[in-house]
């Protein structure tokens, strides 16, 4: 049991394993895949960072996998995403191809944005990724504006906007959230909540918790753990399903864990001791392996095979990446405006 | 249509060059042309729709003729009215959003700075941002400190945004409509002062390329280069130094950027000296930007170093008094011009 609903409307709590409203399990073989893709790009970026064979900035998701496998899910291809620099997670799930988006990490010219947004503010329109946004709580806004722009055309479009629970202290949080409200427009606030804002823990920047707020704007809150993905993915159905409807903004609130810190290289002082080792013994990807494993989804030779593919996919396109140039310094006045010039 | 009516109360007079209307008109129907071309076009601000129409009344009637999907009212929030429209633009739609007064920009900037202004760029040209931000700038009534700002040398700072300030209502007209229709964020700076000024707009599918300055008064001795309100100002010291036998030339910038270069150099050379004004703050203005640029391009053919004139470097008090202290005025542009005359 692993969702509740707060706030006015109390959106169902979706029930357990089993319920109708959880994922088939074709859908849970692929939530499955997803993480474990997600998981082998991460753990390829932090290897290359360690081990000295790439230099680039980097945000890591790990322990949120299970938020990203129910979002690639549950959205449909042209469902609109956009989510923050700690989004790889997302943008993986969301179906960036994978190998422009290893190299837009590596920033080189083959990468989705030609190595002009790096792996901060990856955009891939065509795979309804909108954009990434590198300064916390200011995708919220921009998720409305797409969002009301699939209302404006007539289509049926769902807009997620996917930020940290840091976002919620922002005044961008607040505006979106009662913008959206008022419009009604189709968008799903998701809140991945890590435990931390930067370097500070969660209880020491929310007086409430997140989904308690949705009381405020008189929209559903729901919270719901997000090391889950059968709890993510039925709450995150509801909340799609409703927007789609026509039913107005949700905040779900996905409890996780930020399993490497802030940045690469966070030496997580601030973490108390014995938390961290405790978090990464109960990370999401082995435990859902092995929760489908038990419940007769997945066979161990079937989530082994599902490891390998990723792995080989994931080393092919680093390996690309990396023998990819990097880009010109023309490039660099490309793009600053369109083709009627600046 | 909507915005055929004359909301000042003035009666159309129909002239060679169009049909006299105030500022205000000229952008209303600039508004109401835009939106009846495309669907794409939405306007998004506090208090668009009608019976407000706008603080200034430059969007009467345009809910009523479009509806209030596409005429849309916003809570006070100026960062989601933004980013709502960053978000639109992104995803397509010709957004025109509404800073209500330039000094709450203050609140958007994030989304004008980092995403609105960016987002070609970061994403390689996957996304455009066909997204106009009106705003006006409120000095000159005694609006105090925080709501007579003129800010736009910030958004001229910023590689990625346009920035468009209009002196008269035709220039209005033609510009915003420009704006609407530009693939990149376009930030158009309005004046509260200007918006009942009468003018000329020519009919039809009136456009003004972005980028191109203009000379609005033919001169020989001076050149003032100025923009907005203070292509006013210019205006009227220029005929002040007629009286005294100067001849005084009046480029009107329209464009901040993209900056016409081309037709400030080519006054300039054949003046030989120059003013630039603003009633921006002349510290760090946009005026130093035109004056070094003059410097660097034509330094040997001066006759003079090139004067700035623009608001000194204090808060804006709310006191008329107070204002006049701080603001740059005909008088303080025609002192300008004689010292550099004198020079």
């Amino acid at each position: 049991m692993s969702a509740e609903g707060v706030g006015t409307g109390g959106a169902a709590a979706a029930g357990a394993g089993g319920d109708p409203s959880g994922p088939t399990p074709d859908q849970r073989r692929e939530m499955y895949r997803l993480m474990s893709l997600i998981l082998a790009v991460d753990e390829r970026v932090r290897r290359g960072l360690s081990g000295g064979e790439f230099a680039c900035t980097y945000w890591p998701a790990t322990g949120q996998e299970a938020i990203a496998a129910a979002l690639g899910t549950v959205l449909r291809p042209d469902d609109q995403l956009v989510t923050t620099y700690r989004g790889l997670h997302d943008q993986v799930a969301k179906g960036v191809p994978l190998g422009p988006l290893a190299a837009e990490i590596l920033t080189r010219r083959t990468g989705v944005n030609g190595g002009k947004g790096g792996v901060m503010h990856v955009s891939h329109p065509p795979s309804g990724l909108v954009l990434s946004t590198g300064i916390v709580g200011s995708g919220l806004p921009i998720a409305v504006g797409v969002a009301l722009a699939a209302r404006l055309r007539g289509t049926d479009q769902v807009t997620v906007a996917s930020f940290g629970d840091g976002a919620t202290g922002t005044g961008s949080f607040h505006e979106a959230v009662n913008l959206a409200a008022v419009w009604q427009v189709p968008v799903v606030f998701c809140c991945q909540n890590n435990g931390y804002a930067e370097m500070t823990p969660t209880a020491e920047a929310q007086p409430v918790g997140v989904a308690d707020r949705a009381a405020g704007y008189g929209i559903d809150g729901v919270r719901v753990d997000g090391n889950d993905p059968d709890a993510v993915h039925r709450a995150l159905t509801a909340a799609v399903d409703r927007a789609r409807a026509g039913g107005g903004p949700v905040l779900l609130e996905c409890l996780t864990y930020r399993l490497w810190g802030h940045y690469f290289g966070d030496p997580m002082r601030y973490i108390p001791p014995g938390e961290l080792d405790e978090a990464r013994r109960s990370e999401p990807v082995g435990r859902y392996r092995a929760r489908l494993i038990a419940d007769g989804v997945l066979a161990d030779t079937g989530a082994d095979s599902i490891d390998a593919g990723v792995r080989s996919e994931v080393d092919a396109a680093f390996t690309a990446a990396l023998a990819a140039a990097a880009p010109e310094p023309g490039d660099a006045f490309v793009d600053v405006y369109g083709p009627a010039g600046g | 249509m909507a915005g055929t009516d004359a909301a000042d109360g003035t009666a159309a007079t129909d002239t060679a060059d169009g049909t006299v209307r105030t500022m205000r008109e000229a952008l209303n129907g600039a508004l109401a042309a835009a939106m009846a071309a495309d669907p794409s076009v939405v306007l998004i601000g506090e208090d668009l729709a009608d019976p407000g129409g706008g603080i200034s009344q430059v969007t009467r009637g345009l809910s009523t003729t479009f509806g209030t999907d596409r005429v849309r009212d916003t809570p006070i929030s100026e960062a989601a009215i933004v980013g709502a429209a960053v978000g639109a633009a992104a995803a397509g739609l010709r957004p025109v959003a509404e800073v209500m007064i330039m000094d709450f920009i203050s609140i958007a900037l994030d989304q004008l700075v980092n995403h609105a202004a960016k987002a070609r760029f970061m994403s390689a040209g996957l996304l455009s941002m066909p997204l106009t931000v009106r705003t006006a700038v409120f000095g000159g009534i005694g609006s105090g400190a925080t709501h007579s700002q003129t800010f736009e040398t910030w958004l001229a700072h910023v590689p990625g945004l346009k920035v468009v300030v209009p002196s008269t209502p035709a220039d209005a007209a033609g510009l915003l409509t420009s704006c609407i229709f530009d693939d990149d964020p376009c930030v158009f700076v309005e004046n509260v002062a200007l918006y009942g000024t009468s003018g000329p707009v020519p009919g039809g599918d009136h456009r003004i390329p972005l980028g191109r300055a203009e000379v609005k008064r033919p001169g020989r001795d001076v050149t003032v280069v100025a923009y907005g309100r203070t292509v006013r100002d210019a205006l009227a010291a220029a005929e002040l130094l007629a009286a005294e036998q100067v001849e005084v030339e009046v480029v009107d910038l329209r464009t901040l950027v993209p900056l016409d270069a081309a037709t400030v150099l080519e006054s300039v050379g054949r003046t030989r000296r120059a003013v630039v004004a603003h009633h921006a703050t002349r510290f760090a203005g946009f005026g130093a930007e035109v004056a070094a640029l003059i410097g660097e391009e034509l330094f040997g053919d001066l006759a003079a170093p090139v004067r700035r004139v623009g608001a000194a470097f204090a808060p804006i008090g709310s006191a008329a008094s107070l204002e006049a202290a701080v603001m740059p005025s005909a008088a303080s542009i025609a002192e300008a011009v004689r010292a550099v005359v004198a020079h």
